[in-house]
């Protein structure tokens, strides 16, 4: 099966590489771009076949290691 | 006194503060990343700065999760001394050793130049070198060193006097230009600024020596 995880900044979590990309976009002439987060996308394939299984299996990996739940936020998405 | 000084691939302090550990007096192991078990005896370990496994991740996110790591976390929980420096500083954080996070500096850029510190507490093995409220300089040089705390954390902190060392000018963004902070039981340091590269007269400053005189001292009288 198939997983992917984003991981974000928590709300409220300062973002200085998405303030910078907001401003090098502002540069290039990019209008109406409001605020900009930086996250991670990680690509994961696992022997599990079922759904349920793999989602308890990445959450599981996203609290012991994929995030940092201090100042991260995560979503699985399955399949 | 016995010091333990862990070596992940890509730690390059280890060999400094080992140096810094021995010219204080203290007998050290190099102790490498896949061991499973500290030497026996062990009284504090040291955790080096660095790019642990290429900062992949998150800085020192994988170090965290080594083997060794494991022995340190059951070693603090037995009372025992550790001192992460830098990345080191990263590594307690991600072990949940000390609470908060080092994020991406505010400025974006890495930083590497001495910077001037206060000393909040005088009150720990680490720092009973110095004075509260002494004014000493030590290098810094990190991409990651902002740290960041709710402000309930910031408030305890300070209110239990866990605040080790502050900025004198903040250089990363760290929330209440925070450079090091100590465990509950004051026998965890992780700081941002290196010591070991301010610990004897050809470093081009000597404030960093205390802090291993003092530790190294109290430790062996222990």
């Amino acid at each position: 099966m198939k997983a992917r995880v984003h991981v974000m900044l928590k709300d409220g979590v300062l973002d200085p590489q998405g303030q910078a990309v907001a401003h090098a976009l502002g540069t290039l002439g990019f209008q109406g771009v409001g605020e900009v987060r930086q996250g991670k996308v990680i690509d994961l394939d696992l022997a599990a076949t079922d759904r349920a299984t793999a989602e308890a299996q990445v959450r599981e990996m996203c609290e012991k290691l994929l995030a940092n739940t201090v100042i991260e936020r995560y979503d699985i998405e399955i399949g | 006194m016995k010091a333990a000084v862990l070596v992940f691939p890509g730690s390059n302090c280890d060999r400094d503060l080992a140096v810094a550990f021995r010219n204080a007096g203290a007998e050290v192991t190099m102790v490498w990343h896949k061991d499973d078990a500290l030497p026996a005896g062990v009284d504090v370990v040291g955790i080096p700065g660095g790019f642990s496994f290429g900062d992949y991740l998150r800085c020192g996110a994988i170090a965290a999760r080594s083997p060794i790591t494991r022995a340190v976390i059951e070693h603090t929980h037995r009372g025992g001394y550790a001192l992460g420096i830098c990345n080191g500083f990263q590594v307690l954080t991600e072990t949940g050793i000390l609470p908060g996070a080092l994020m991406r500096n505010a400025g974006l850029k890495f930083v590497c130049k001495p910077v001037d510190l206060t000393v909040e507490t005088a009150d720990s093995a680490f720092t009973a070198g110095y004075t509260g409220g002494q004014r000493i300089t030590i290098p810094i040089a990190h991409h990651d060193g902002n740290y960041v705390a709710d402000a309930d954390l910031v408030a305890r902190l300070r209110a239990e006097g866990r605040v080790a060392f502050t900025y004198c000018d903040n250089p990363n963004g760290s929330v209440a230009d925070i450079a090091g902070i100590l465990s509950e039981n004051r026998r965890v340091l992780g700081l941002m600024p290196h010591p070991e590269r301010a610990a004897e007269p050809a470093h081009g400053g000597t404030d960093g020596a205390a802090l291993f005189r003092s530790l190294v001292g109290a430790l062996a009288l222990a």
